[in-house]
């Protein structure tokens, strides 16, 4: 635990593998930048890695003022306990007010870790970052400009404002695909700080035997139109109809958790609180009764039009364009529609 | 080689069942409201330290940390085929947060001590921070290995198991001891044993027994409860029924690490979800229904 510290600077955990910068880094970047104007103070990312000087140039393009770069052969594949002890020693170096992961796989491995060691608070999966004041109700003590870590809690029933006001530095993990990623600045400049770097063999505890990554089948993150599918859908077979509509729009297949625990389609292409979490400009949820959790990976959605045959699905009360009716007649209905109108844009552009 | 395995469940609030009536005006959960259950992911942390004990032996030990009513779920882990039951419940920790709660269970587990493997389930329902796994690891000062979907070999020195990394998945080895959070696809929990069930079913924890006391003798003194309290539980411990239950005295845990003391992070505010949308129109599902709306969206150029 570091004291409170209203100088320290903002930072962000780039997370990398093998040389290649994941996307939550970035999207963290923009938010942080904000955070890091309120406050006054410097944006800086961490890097760990082995060849990893590229990765920091491309952070300052993403809004880093600084990049602490902490190279060493034993950090070239990520590892619990290497990573954590370099954060670690990072950290009460420079005494950051802030310290942002993204919630991935390895960042919900790490961070946890860290904050235990730092004997600091560690606020998980937060979907909003805000700067904003507390005061405490036992003594009327007010705290200016602490980090508000909004994230939801009961399964997305509750949202939930964590603060840390007294053991610091303020950390939290961020879902990925909650803040947009902003577009990079290639003429920006900043300042590369290269650490050395204390770790040994007795630092990596884990043999790692296999690997077998796989590119997501979808990249739902970066689709515009997304069409989904539920339970409602009925069956596998039948959801060859969500399958077309996304493939005359251009957009990318989705499904809620239950039709992908119904074997309907791959995990790959789950949105909503387990899954991925989406903010595509339009969003067709199809036989979807808009269970809350499903709700909270695709609410920030620009447009929804929601296809339903019971009138009272709450998927209805957040839907822009609401079609009461049995799927089945209203998705071919809309292909033939979709495929009428392009063919006459065709012609329009022709003539 | 026989292993001993310690495994950490909660006893959580099922999240699915939540109105707002449930919430305190202080922001902290009133888990009175609502229906309890058995952490599910702590259920296949179990299962895999029973497939562990069924292939080569040895002694699972389970813990929790909370009110009273959480002797029911060691109850149920002893149905399922736990040896050890313990329950920590101290007003002390209330308001803990996840890095107060591992510091607890750490000196719990220290305090069953000679331990093989530590199992936690991945995530608990009610907050899914998947904290309180990777914590307990750094406090006990063992490796950990998460999000475990597989055990792949286990031998005196090390352990083997296949994590999911998300896209893909990952077989690691370590030493032991070691800490493993388990996924829900890992295995399929057993139901409980009829023969256990039998056998346990009257098995309490002293709190429940003194609860139960108090409000079958309304008139008694303080000093008499205890008295009848005391002699029920020794009867039980008798028969190997009495559960254990620890406080943060017996566990000599320094309290400045306990409860809302040891928890940097605090609650500002709850809000509930409300999602709705800004405007919102009825589409008739004819064809001219659709083909107007179709032909809206591509006007407002969403789709093109």
């Amino acid at each position: 635990m570091i004291d409170v510290n209203k100088q320290g600077e903002v930072w962000v955990f780039a997370e990398q593998h093998n040389g290649q910068l994941e996307d939550t880094p970035i999207e963290l970047m923009s938010k942080a930048h904000r955070l890091a104007d309120t406050l006054g103070v410097k944006l800086a990312a961490a890097v760990l890695g082995d060849g990893a000087r590229d990765i920091a140039t491309k952070l300052i393009h993403y809004g880093a003022d600084k990049v602490y770069l902490a190279e060493h052969p034993l950090l070239g594949t990520y590892q619990t306990n290497s990573y954590a002890k370099v954060m670690f020693d990072l950290i009460h170096k420079y005494e950051p007010q802030i310290v942002l992961y993204g919630a991935t796989a390895a960042g919900r491995d790490l961070a946890p870790r860290i904050a235990s060691a730092a004997k600091a608070g560690l606020t998980a999966d937060c979907t909003d970052l805000q700067i904003g004041d507390h005061q405490v109700t036992k003594n009327g003590d007010i705290h200016k400009n602490l980090l508000f870590q909004v994230r939801p809690a009961f399964g997305g029933n509750i949202i939930a404002t964590i603060i840390n006001y007294d053991r610091w530095p303020q950390m939290a993990t961020v879902r990925e695909g909650v803040m947009p990623m902003s577009e990079p600045d290639v003429s920006r400049k900043g300042e590369v700080i290269e650490e050395k770097v204390q770790i040994s063999k007795q630092d990596l505890p884990l043999e790692i035997l296999e690997e077998h990554k796989r590119p997501k089948k979808v990249n739902l993150k970066a689709a515009r139109i997304i069409v989904a599918g539920g339970a409602g859908v009925g069956s596998k077979d039948n959801f060859q109809l969500i399958w077309d509509l996304a493939n005359c729009l251009g957009a990318a297949p989705a499904a809620t958790r239950a039709a992908v625990d119904l074997g309907f389609i791959d995990s790959d292409h789950q949105v909503g609180q387990t899954g991925t979490t989406v903010r595509p400009s339009l969003y067709l949820a199809v036989g979807i009764s808009g269970a809350i959790q499903h709700q909270a990976g695709m609410s920030q959605s620009q447009k929804v039009i929601a296809i339903n045959n019971d009138p009272d699905a709450p998927i209805f009360q957040i839907a822009h364009y609401k079609i009461v009716g049995d799927l089945n007649v209203v998705v071919p209905k809309m292909i033939k529609a979709i495929k009428e109108k392009s063919i006459k844009e065709e012609k329009t552009v022709k003539a | 080689m026989a292993y001993n395995c310690v495994v950490l469940i909660k006893q959580v609030p099922d999240t699915k069942r939540i109105t707002g009536e449930a919430m305190n005006d202080d922001g902290t959960v009133n888990r009175s409201a609502l229906p309890a259950i058995f952490n599910p992911e702590d259920l296949n942390a179990l299962e895999l330290a029973l497939q562990i004990k069924d292939k080569f032996g040895g002694k699972i030990t389970v813990i929790t940390m909370g009110l009273p009513a959480a002797s029911a779920i060691l109850r149920d882990s002893l149905f399922r085929g736990a040896d050890d039951a313990i329950l920590i419940t101290d007003q002390r920790c209330a308001a803990s947060d996840t890095l107060a709660t591992s510091y607890i269970l750490s000196c719990a587990v220290k305090k069953v001590g000679n331990y093989d493997i530590v199992l936690c389930g991945r995530q608990a329902i009610d907050g899914d921070t998947a904290q309180v796994g990777p914590q307990l690891a750094e406090k006990l000062g063992i490796p950990q290995i998460t999000y475990v979907e597989e055990l792949i070999e286990l031998n005196s020195k090390s352990i083997t198991a296949r994590r999911n990394i998300g896209a893909g998945w990952q077989q690691v080895r370590t030493e032991l001891p070691a800490l493993l959070t388990v996924t829900g696809d890992a295995n399929e929990p057993r139901v409980a044993a009829a023969k256990k069930m039998m056998k346990y079913k009257n098995a309490r924890t002293p709190i429940e027994i003194e609860q139960k006391i108090r409000a079958e003798n309304t008139e008694a003194t303080e000093a008499d409860i205890r008295e009848l309290a005391k002699h029920k539980c020794s009867k039980l411990e008798e028969k190997g029924l009495l559960i254990k239950q620890w406080d943060l005295d017996f566990l000599e845990a320094d309290l400045n690490w306990c409860g809302r003391t040891g928890s940097p992070t605090k609650v500002h505010r709850i809000q509930s979800v409300v999602l709705a949308a800004k405007e919102s129109k009825s589409i008739e599902p004819s064809e001219k229904g659709i083909s107007d709306m179709i032909h809206e969206l591509i006007e407002d150029k969403i789709i093109s």
